[in-house]
């Protein structure tokens, strides 16, 4: 995935612990926010209708996280890992190209 | 050994330097403040190698200086009072947390208001949930063989938990004792150098300290601070016995007990308080009271199994706390009846709040306080469960 941020880790993925003797004794290896994914704190998902969007960009910079990136051809998408859902870009965008849905898990 | 006549806040002092103590930062505050000024000129004088002092601002930051040493590798130490304590609450959930092995001496000393900076042990209990060992002193002598405990069980590798050693604001502080001290070869071969869990300077395995824990990892962290603490029981005793070994004062008992064998009644408490009350003991057993002394030396972990012990042979016991939790009881009182419950001993337990603020509980004191719990026991009725003892009425 690539975001003006760079190349995002395809690995990154978090160490899922099956039991407590797998944890490690202090907490100190569970990595940065790159393996902690904040997405599945979310109850209300963006969804961007790409026929609305005029490639502002005011989503992108508001985007608290920032979960929002902006793709090769120019449009905006999130990166779901790490929304957790705030609205912040619906609210912003001046031609309504996002809406916010309950997200069904 | 070496003898030296020394307060209690220089005892914990010499521990820190014989120990070999590589980082301290600590904030002055009475009574606590000569521990620190002797540190210092240990420094100043040239008597240490290797030894940090941090300058900080405030205690908050002092304990943050402290995890960050601990976490390079350091053993590192502080020292405390009362409000500085309670400014520290935050930082000494993150050396818990953590699994740093900082050693803290806390000076118990009253909160305010009114400002006071006499006696009161309600400032550590209150950080009771902190997940620091508390262990708290009698005398000078147990100051200085406390600190050099608590660095050997916080840093073995079973518990790896900070704990904090308590002694009595003035009484003990900066009252002169003589304080016997192994020579610094003993101790080397007693206390030798720390060997961290991990270390912040382990630049090739490169690692994140107190990230993020979600709720799909948190719980179990938790679980593991508990499990040390249940380690540190055992951890304790034998660190304690092999102290005795070495250098002829034993600690294998979470709780000293005083003439208990055939005791009656027994009188509860912790820290300097329990000096006079070992004292009274003696004269009320010369009076024909069958009395006993229990000195609760390590609060926490709770000694448990040791108190349960206690009380399956005794009719009654007198806690007395020089500390209160308000709106509830005294608060050793509160975690002794705790643990009694669902057990088959059941003495009659009474409450008394003495010497809060550093009001003296003398021997006589404590002989009111065996006629009470003897008529207690005679008309088998508990007049009232809490007494504030010294009221004035």
């Amino acid at each position: 995935m690539n975001t003006l941020f760079g190349e995002k880790k395809a690995n990154a993925g978090k160490k899922v612990f099956k039991s407590v003797e797998e944890y490690p004794e202090v907490p100190i290896t569970l990595g940065t926010t790159l393996s902690n994914f904040t997405g599945d704190w979310r109850t209300f998902i963006p969804v961007i209708d790409e026929s609305k969007c005029i490639k502002c960009y005011i989503c992108w910079k508001f985007c608290p996280e920032p979960s929002i990136y902006i793709k090769e051809d120019g449009y905006v998408a999130v990166d779901y890992d790490y929304c957790k859902g705030c609205g912040i870009c619906a609210n912003e965008c001046p031609t309504k190209a996002i809406s916010m849905v309950r997200e069904e898990k | 050994m070496p003898k030296k006549v020394v307060s209690g806040n220089y005892a914990a002092a010499y521990a820190a330097k014989h120990a070999r103590v590589e980082v301290v930062a600590a904030y002055p505050i009475t009574p606590q403040t000569s521990i620190i000024e002797k540190i210092a000129e240990f420094i100043a004088n040239g008597e240490v190698e290797n030894l940090q002092y941090v300058s900080v601002e405030s205690e908050h930051s002092a304990m943050a200086a402290c995890i960050g040493a601990s976490a390079t590798g350091a053993r590192t130490f502080t020292a405390t009072s009362a409000q500085g304590l309670a400014l520290m609450h935050e930082m000494l959930h993150w050396a818990a947390g953590a699994r740093l092995p900082v050693v803290m001496v806390d000076v118990n000393r009253a909160m305010a208001p009114p400002w006071s900076v006499w006696d009161d042990q309600t400032d550590s209990l209150a950080q009771r949930d902190t997940g620091w060992l508390q262990f708290y002193a009698e005398n000078n002598q147990e100051v200085y063989d406390g600190v050099l405990m608590a660095f050997k069980i916080g840093e073995h590798e079973k518990v790896n938990l900070p704990v904090m050693v308590i002694e009595s604001a003035f009484i003990l502080s900066h009252t002169y004792d003589i304080v016997d001290m192994p020579t610094q070869e003993e101790i080397d071969d007693f206390l030798p150098p720390r060997k961290p869990l991990y270390t912040l300077t382990d630049f090739d395995n490169p690692f994140s300290v107190g990230a993020l824990g979600t709720p799909a990892d948190y719980y179990e962290f938790r679980y593991k601070i508990e499990k040390a603490m249940e380690n540190a029981r055992k951890v304790i005793k034998e660190v304690g016995k092999e102290f005795g070994e070495r250098f002829g004062r034993d600690y294998s008992q979470m709780i000293e007990l005083y003439r208990t064998d055939d005791a009656e009644i027994v009188f509860m408490g912790m820290g300097s308080l329990m000096g006079t009350v070992k004292e009274a003991v003696d004269v009320l057993r010369s009076e024909g009271y069958k009395v006993g002394a229990a000195k609760v030396r390590w609060f926490r972990p709770f000694p448990k199994e040791e108190l349960y012990e206690l009380a399956k042979n005794v009719e009654g016991i007198a806690v007395l706390d020089r500390n209160f939790s308000f709106g509830q009881e005294g608060i050793l009182f509160n975690e002794a009846k705790g643990v009694l419950y669902n057990t088959d001993a059941n003495p009659v337990m009474k409450n008394y709040i003495v010497g809060l603020g550093g009001r003296d509980l003398t021997v006589n004191d404590v002989r009111v306080i065996a006629k009470n719990m003897k008529e207690i026991i005679e008309k088998k009725e508990l007049d009232k469960e809490i007494e504030w003892y010294h009221l004035k009425r």
